[in-house]
């Protein structure tokens, strides 16, 4: 099957960074098996003074999408503090890659795994073997997938499907024969997350108001997506920005053209990439 | 960039002699040949003449025997259902585990549906044991379906044997030759084969054509119920210009088969080697003798599929995996792991697959590049320790 991989990913994963093992990682951690067709061995240097993490490396089996999954990680952690690194979710990995196939979700949910257990390693904790809990139990036998790590997915990414729960644990997309039981799980979890109360939304740093993001949102338009758009005879005109919504206009041979649904996309997924993760960007002139 | 399609057991590029020879048939010759007037009129002897190379190609003893399908699984479909429709007091099924998904997905709907499947294993090297066939039949036994030549690995089966097993017990023998045509001599007559499924993409015909061999004297039922055409075997207006593309492929199918055994083997064989000796950790999945001519399944230990593939892409390469992240399912493919290929291998397998337009050049290109491809991803790789 062809994936759609964008870009980013394919960059990253014809030319990863920071491959191989530190010697001296004071963090380590492991996840995956070649069993399971993916795994990823993540090795971090920790300066022990400021709590930093000064170096990354890691080794990883498995698709273009884990490749490129695992250079994200490690340029997303490097320079960050023990505790900023432990926020990261996967989510993060695949804003950082704008983007990744929907099948491909659990390429990034290795990714977070590998490090809670690096970080894990490093402060000296046991990672909470999961079969020691006693409600925890294996749901997937073909991937090893337990009833937590589907709560955790269906939480953290706001799934709401069986297919969400595949593409990001990998958990059904064996044999099958645990489906029933996986969509209890999604039954279960989401009633659950309905009863209880909303969570505070945690505070985004660095959060632009809508003043701030006018001008990388022109110079984006300006340097990445008009050169582009003018190749082909098209141009594109910003015409308005409210909060996380951006209004354009496709102007020359771009109007009426049939690519202008990609067209749009595109551009949205290049301001995402360079502004914010939250734009919505419509056509005013539609 | 120079561009090596080494994927011809998914699907082959359409011969320019094919293409012109269907080109009428979409211009100036749109008659339906069900009609009475001369438009239609003249349509027929065409469809016939295809019908006729096809015959030839496998070696029906008629060629009223060849029914045209759309396709290769509806060539299987019409078959499997065919044979169990004219049996209505029998509800067992023998086919093997490493069928194609088109024989494979049925038979497990059939499951469901209440029959009883026996699927036969195969051992390490892919083969199938033909006396596993005969000790799987019963008194309820309504088909056998094993495929004669596998896609993944182009391991032959004993269709032959299992032809005069079927034969001495009275069980309709239906097999899945799409990849098996064309690339030897096939003589339908002496096989004790009652069905015989074929596709037209395989064999340089466009996609959307298939035809199913019926040996005369078989029952038969219909899959697609509608208009007399196909001598009311099946149903729907013929696609005249596939067929007629069908037919040209047939013909030169039939003119190339030495070439395959051939000039396609050597270079199979050249590129295997090479592979072989160039890259540590690699073996060749399936047996080395007993398989087509043209294609070869190697396994490259503690690398993934997709990843090779996608490098390989980057350079210009075709080929396909049995890797879990290409098989559409998170698992790798289904006919490794029954031949038992541990995972290691398993899910770093790449499949080359030649065809009578690949060239010298073409092998020197993979064997070029893939070392170094294989190499980078080993140096990624946590389970390489090379």
């Amino acid at each position: 099957m062809a994936w759609e991989y964008n870009e980013k990913v394919k960059d990253l994963y014809r030319n990863p960074k920071n491959v191989g093992e530190l010697d001296d990682a004071n963090a380590v951690g492991e996840v995956g098996s070649i069993v399971c067709g993916d795994a990823l061995k993540l090795t971090l240097k920790i300066d022990e003074e400021t709590q930093t993490i000064t170096d990354a490396r890691f080794q990883t089996f498995g698709c273009g999408s884990a490749i490129a999954s695992s250079t994200a990680l490690t340029e997303m952690v490097i320079g960050k503090t023990v505790d900023e690194a432990a926020a990261i979710k996967n989510q993060d990995i695949v804003d950082y890659l704008g983007g990744l196939p929907a099948e491909k979700m659990h390429c990034s949910v290795m990714g977070q795994e590998a490090l809670e257990a690096a970080i894990a390693d490093y402060r000296g904790l046991k990672v909470v073997h999961e079969e020691e809990d006693p409600d925890t139990a294996i749901v997937c036998h073909c991937f090893g997938v337990t009833n937590k790590k589907i709560e955790k997915a269906i939480l953290e990414n706001g799934l709401r499907t069986l297919e969400d729960v595949t593409n990001y644990t990998k958990a059904g997309g064996g044999c099958g024969s645990c489906i029933d039981e996986i969509e209890t799980i999604l039954e279960e979890t989401l009633a659950k997350q309905a009863a209880a109360p909303a969570p505070p939304e945690p505070a985004k740093p660095k959060k632009l108001t809508t003043l701030q993001k006018i001008k990388p949102i022109e110079e984006t338009i300006e340097k990445e997506i008009r050169p582009q758009l003018m190749a082909d005879g098209g141009d594109i005109e910003l015409i308005d920005v409210e909060g996380n919504s951006v209004v354009i206009e496709f102007k020359g041979r771009c109007m009426g053209c049939q690519a202008v649904t990609y067209t749009l996309s595109g551009v949205q997924e290049k301001l995402r990439e360079m502004v914010s993760p939250d734009l919505v960007v419509t056509v005013g002139n539609d | 960039m120079r561009e090596v399609y080494l994927d011809n057991n998914a699907t082959t590029q359409v011969a320019p002699e094919v293409v012109e020879a269907m080109l009428p048939f979409l211009k100036e010759l749109y008659g339906n040949p069900s009609s009475m007037h001369a438009f239609g009129g003249k349509i027929g002897a065409h469809l016939e003449r295809a019908r006729e190379s096809v015959a030839r190609l496998v070696g029906a003893e008629r060629p009223s025997e060849i029914i045209f399908t759309s396709c290769g699984t509806e060539a299987d479909s019409t078959a499997i259902w065919s044979a169990l429709n004219t049996e209505p007091d029998k509800s067992h099924i023998i086919t093997s585990r490493v069928e194609h998904p088109a024989v494979r997905s049925l038979a497990l709907h059939l499951k469901r549906k209440g029959y009883h499947v026996t699927e036969l294993p195969v051992d390490s090297a892919g083969l199938l044991d033909p006396r596993d066939v005969e000790r799987a039949i019963t008194k309820k036994t309504a088909l056998i379906s094993i495929m004669a030549a596998n896609n993944e690995t182009g391991v032959l089966f004993p269709i032959e044997e299992i032809g005069r097993i079927a034969a001495s017990h009275g069980v309709k023998f239906h097999t899945d030759a799409v990849q098996l045509v064309g690339k030897v001599h096939l003589d339908v007559r002496s096989l004790n084969v009652n069905l015989l499924a074929l596709s037209g993409h395989k064999i340089h015909a466009p996609k959307g054509i298939g035809a199913l061999y019926v040996r005369r004297g078989t029952r038969f039922r219909p899959f697609l119920i509608g208009g007399h055409q196909e001598r009311g075997r099946r149903g729907g207006t013929e696609a005249v210009p596939n067929i007629v593309a069908l037919g040209k492929a047939a013909e030169l199918a039939l003119e190339h088969v030495d070439e395959e055994q051939s000039r396609v083997r050597a270079l199979r064989d050249r590129l295997e080697r090479g592979l072989l000796e160039a890259i540590p950790s690699a073996k060749v999945n399936g047996d080395p003798q007993q398989r087509l001519p043209n294609t070869t399944n190697i396994s490259f230990e503690h690398v993934e599929g997709e990843a090779i593939l996608l490098m390989m892409s980057d350079l210009g390469m075709a080929a396909s995996s049995g890797s879990a992240c290409t098989s559409g399912s998170l698992e790798p493919s289904h006919v490794l792991r029954a031949m038992g290929v541990p995972y290691t291998f398993a899910h770093g397998s790449i499949r080359f697959s030649l065809s009578r337009y690949t060239t010298d050049d073409d092998v020197d290109y993979v064997l070029e590049h893939m070392p170094a491809i294989i190499a980078r991803l080993r140096e990624i790789s946590p389970f390489w320790k090379g």
